[in-house]
């Protein structure tokens, strides 16, 4: 089944940098049918589109703490399965394994990467923005890191939280 | 803003590092960057501060005991780091002069080291660095790595330091 975005247009909103309150939250739970999450939802996706270099976006990062992100890594060079663009609701990691460390940033910690421990392979059970249709993703390489990334956001967490020792942080050298 | 370039070394123990902030802290010096690690059975920490003198901060420093340095430095307005990063190893037994050799042979290619850690243990010697590096500067400097590095009896391995924004 395919879980492809086939949403309306958003609107582009400011993404919001730490430190900030709504980064360290705990995004709350959404009923996925109600009609201001799939505008939110349309406008993660809208403004992921417009961020240069950018796999996935979560609610948090536009300044609103609940648990719905996007997430696109079409084309990227470390991408083995790619579902296309999607969004997903109240999602939640039911299987990790295989797991690889990599380095890596974050639109909302602009300055800074950091060595982060991921599983390679996932599985994520969400809800589908609109229809509220329950879905199992399951996923590796490059989306299942994204996915952990984006759903660390609806848990309140950054990459910071998660880095491999006080060795591991480092200044960003390019601005994507 | 004036800021601070502060040295401090010591036998390590624990608190050492709450002793220092807080005298630090104390005189109204906020730590911008810094890096502490054990050396060693030693404790070095080198930290950037500001909001206090160069006279507050060095009489803060004075009970601990510890050998601290304190100096004004022109704050980095440099603007960022250019070049690509990657990560350098260098392990193989230990002689004189495997850093200044494999260093050398770095700066010599315009690369910028920006952080480097070096352990003896044994008779193994490990050195791992954070290194920009111009554009297409890579290959060439790992041939020269590999042939300093055979001469010194070291492996010597360049990589690059990928991240990926997310």
């Amino acid at each position: 089944m395919s879980v492809q975005w086939t949403g309306p247009e958003g609107r582009v909103r400011p993404v919001v940098t730490a430190p900030a309150n709504v980064l360290s939250s705990i995004g709350q739970e959404v009923d996925p049918t109600d009609p201001e999450i799939v505008a939110l939802a349309a406008d993660l996706v809208s403004t992921m589109r417009v961020s240069p270099g950018c796999v996935g976006l979560a609610a948090p990062q536009v300044g609103v703490g609940v648990q719905v992100f996007c997430v696109d890594v079409t084309g990227h060079p470390k991408a083995v399965t790619t579902n296309g663009t999607f969004v997903l609701c109240n999602a939640k990691i039911i299987e990790a394994s295989r797991w690889r460390p990599g380095r890596e940033g974050c639109m909302s910690v602009p300055d800074l990467t950091g060595d982060v421990k991921r599983a390679a392979r996932v599985v994520v059970e969400a809800l589908l923005p609109g229809t509220g249709e329950p879905v199992t993703i399951t996923t590796d390489a490059f989306e299942a890191r994204a996915l952990q990334h984006e759903i660390d956001h609806c848990g309140g967490r950054l990459f910071l939280d998660r880095v491999a020792g006080a060795h591991a942080i480092y200044q960003r050298k390019v601005y994507l | 803003m004036q800021e601070l370039a502060i040295t401090v070394i010591g036998p390590d123990r624990a608190g050492i590092v709450a002793d220092i902030t807080e005298a630090l802290a104390g005189v109204g010096a906020n730590l911008t960057d810094s890096t502490m690690t054990r050396l060693r059975g030693h404790f070095a920490m080198t930290l950037i501060c500001n909001g206090s003198t160069v006279e507050q901060a060095a009489q803060a420093l004075e009970p601990t005991g510890l050998v601290a340095t304190v100096r004004k430095v022109e704050p980095d307005n440099s603007g960022g780091n250019p070049g690509d990063p990657y990560i350098l190893s260098v392990h193989g037994v230990d002689r004189l002069g495997i850093v200044a050799a494999v260093t050398r042979v770095v700066a010599s290619a315009g690369g910028n080291i920006t952080d480097l850690t070096t352990r003896l243990t044994g008779p193994l010697y490990v050195l791992v660095a954070e290194v920009d590096l111009p554009d297409n500067a890579a290959d060439q400097l790992a041939a020269q790595l590999a042939v300093a590095g055979s001469e010194l009896g070291v492996d010597v391995t360049l990589r690059r330091a990928e991240s990926e924004i997310l």
